[in-house]
């Protein structure tokens, strides 16, 4: 059982999503079986995540060969620490966001559910797979049911974001095809570790060809995590898709991110000869850029979500930053704050349309309005995500900056690194004390706060989830730290991978 | 034969990109379509273009590569499924937002250019 222990997450959400298109689950009035079909789901998803963590901390990283095609002909699920954390963050986060959606936004649409699952399974199939032409499956698959969920309740601004979304994605898909055929037709595999081999043996002309090809790759890359400048489409999107969904996109942006983190170090990593750290020098400018606009849009921003929304850039931004230092310890921090910020953004969004709902026709934009009717619930909710998001401690937030600007050692690099982070969060911290001021204190006198408009009980867990997480990140600070340490190690260490591929010995 | 295939795929790809920069859902439908065209004939490139491969094993001495037929395969069925839904989108879209431009209003610096009342008579 435990050798297809790989699979399992990609089986779970596929079948389970499949049935609940069935009768027992279909129709508008079944919402209470698809519900619960929806929450089994995903704790087992769970479960299997936390599962698959142990035995890849016991037995070091597994690989899975579908169809028993052995490397390098087949498809090769790879999990190491980092895959296997990286699903479990998603499964939590897809738990969080389906408690939240329980309050009624699931019945907005009848296959809320159904898609949430096809989402989860691309998500987990990306993060999971070792073959490049498998992880453009599985970005189409996570790509088409986000297509859907992104217009999930109708509505106007939604359709209009959603045509932009997908235009864009369409052609994102494109230029990454075209990627995948040139680097193909230079090193004759798709399979991740052993492109890191053959990489090393083109001739100058098939080195020129692959560049090209890896250059391509990083603009699709860069479309998926936002980075500048291909960012215009986020805040728009996010702000317009239903808060549960908004939420769970805070996890597809770090799907870019990690495919950058992944691509580039295994395949144009260290060894890659001509082609080493090839991105680097383009890395650079656009992580700092992205701190940049995403903290000039936080402070520009006429509504939380949209504040929300440009937060997610400057998270992309700061997690290239640790990419660009192109150290295993700096590979380790961006991990650590690429945990917490999906988890913080998520609930930012969630907390942005709960205070929306009280608020009447204003909904989260900075204006005086109608007066939150649980402002002590409410602003201890957005208190600690806002004392989180700007990086102040004891919270997650601090944590995570602080393991980035550690881990830079060089004099040039420090001050950068150092004042962009650092300033972006003092930004960041004057943006979100403004928006808590007018959300909470700032409303007419007169105006009775609306009681109808409670949460629920639902909602609240949802966010309590997210923010336990990112609480239990800080109390196991030690382990977390140490565990993403090894998880950098072991994406840095690419004889390991070739060795378990059985690669490493130079057939082929 | 590899020139002409070359100058093909390029003019679809120019032909493509032309099109998706227009404003209206139509124009942009249609080069999405031509774009992946132009994609899967390039994918199909990517195995070497050959005129005596061999697609079944032990019949001539140099094989086709199969692997960038797969691929295609794979991709023209994804890219199929896509463009439906951008179709059914872009129907959506002009049905919610009353128009099939893009931006799904006017751009002010156009308006004297383009007929407004188009469609409405």
């Amino acid at each position: 059982m435990s050798i297809h222990l790989p699979i399992l997450p990609l089986v779970i959400p596929l079948l389970g999503g499949l049935f609940m298109l069935l009768p027992p689950f279909v129709g508008a009035e079944r919402y209470a079986a698809r519900r619960t079909a929806s929450l089994c789901l995903i704790t087992l998803q769970f479960a299997c995540s936390v599962w698959l963590i142990c035995s890849v901390m016991t037995t070091g990283p597994m690989m899975y060969a579908v169809g028993d095609w052995q490397p390098p002909f087949g498809i090769i699920l790879y999990a190491d620490l980092l895959s296997a954390m990286l699903l479990c963050l998603t499964s939590l986060l897809a738990l969080g966001i389906t408690l939240y959606s329980f309050s009624g936004v699931d019945r907005e649409g009848r296959y809320f559910h159904p898609l949430i699952q096809f989402q989860l399974l691309g998500i987990y199939g990306a993060f999971l797979t070792n073959d490049l032409f498998n992880m453009f499956v599985f970005f189409e698959v996570l790509l088409i049911s986000s297509y859907a969920l992104v217009i999930h309740g109708g509505g106007k601004q939604r359709t209009a974001a959603n045509i932009h979304y997908v235009i864009l994605n369409l052609i994102g898909s494109s230029l990454f095809l075209i990627a995948l055929g040139t680097i193909y037709g230079t090193t004759g595999t798709l399979n991740i570790a052993h492109m890191s081999q053959r990489i090393t043996e083109l001739t100058e002309g098939q080195t020129l060809i692959a560049q090209a090809g890896g250059s391509l790759l990083l603009i699709v890359f860069g479309l998926k995590s936002a980075m500048l400048p291909l960012h215009f489409w986020l805040p728009r999107t996010y702000a317009a898709a239903t808060a549960p969904v908004a939420a769970l996109f805070a996890i597809m942006t770090k799907v870019g991110v990690y495919c950058i983190y992944r691509v580039y170090t295994v395949i144009f990593g260290d060894q890659a000869g001509e082609l080493a750290n090839m991105i680097a020098p383009w890395i650079w400018p656009l992580a700092m850029l992205s701190v940049v606009v995403g903290t000039i849009g936080v402070l520009a921003s006429p509504s939380l979500r949209t504040l929300a929304g440009n937060l997610v850039v400057v998270s992309v931004g700061t997690l290239l930053i640790a990419f660009a230092l192109r150290t295993p310890e700096a590979t380790a921090a961006g991990l650590l704050y690429l945990v917490h910020s999906t988890l913080i953004t998520a609930a930012l969004f969630l907390i942005a349309d709960m205070l929306g709902q009280q608020r009447g026709k204003a909904l989260d934009r900075f204006v005086i309005a109608r007066k939150v009717s649980q402002p002590a619930l409410l602003g201890a909710l957005f208190f600690i995500t806002a004392l989180s998001v700007a990086g102040l401690p004891p919270f997650s937030g601090f944590l995570g900056k602080l393991v980035i600007m550690q881990s830079v050692t060089l004099g040039v690099e420090k001050a950068w690194v150092w004042s962009a982070i650092l300033i972006s969060s003092l930004l960041t911290i004057v943006a979100l004390s403004r928006a808590g001021t007018t959300l909470f204190w700032r409303y007419p006198p007169n105006a009775d706060p609306d009681e109808s408009s409670m949460v629920s009980a639902w909602q609240v867990s949802g966010v309590v989830l997210l923010l336990l997480a990112s609480f239990a990140m800080v109390i196991f600070g030690a382990f977390a730290v140490e565990y993403t340490t090894e998880a950098a190690n072991q994406l840095h260490d690419i004889d390991a991978l070739l060795d378990l591929m059985k690669l490493s010995d130079g057939v082929n | 034969m590899e020139s002409l295939y070359v100058v093909c795929v390029g003019i679809i790809t120019a032909c493509g990109v032309f099109l998706c920069l227009r404003g209206r859902t139509f124009s942009i439908v249609v080069g999405l379509t031509m774009l992946s065209y132009a994609v899967n004939l390039f994918l199909f490139s990517s195995g070497r273009l050959n005129m005596t491969g061999a697609a079944v094993l032990g019949l001539a001495e140099d094989y086709a590569d199969p692997l960038p037929q797969a691929l295609v395969l794979t991709a023209i069925v994804i890219g199929f499924a896509m463009i439906a839904f951008v179709v059914i989108l872009a129907m959506r879209g002009r049905a919610d937002l009353g128009n099939d431009l893009v931006d799904g209003r006017e751009p002010p610096d156009t308006k004297k250019l383009i007929d407004i009342t188009r469609g409405k008579k």
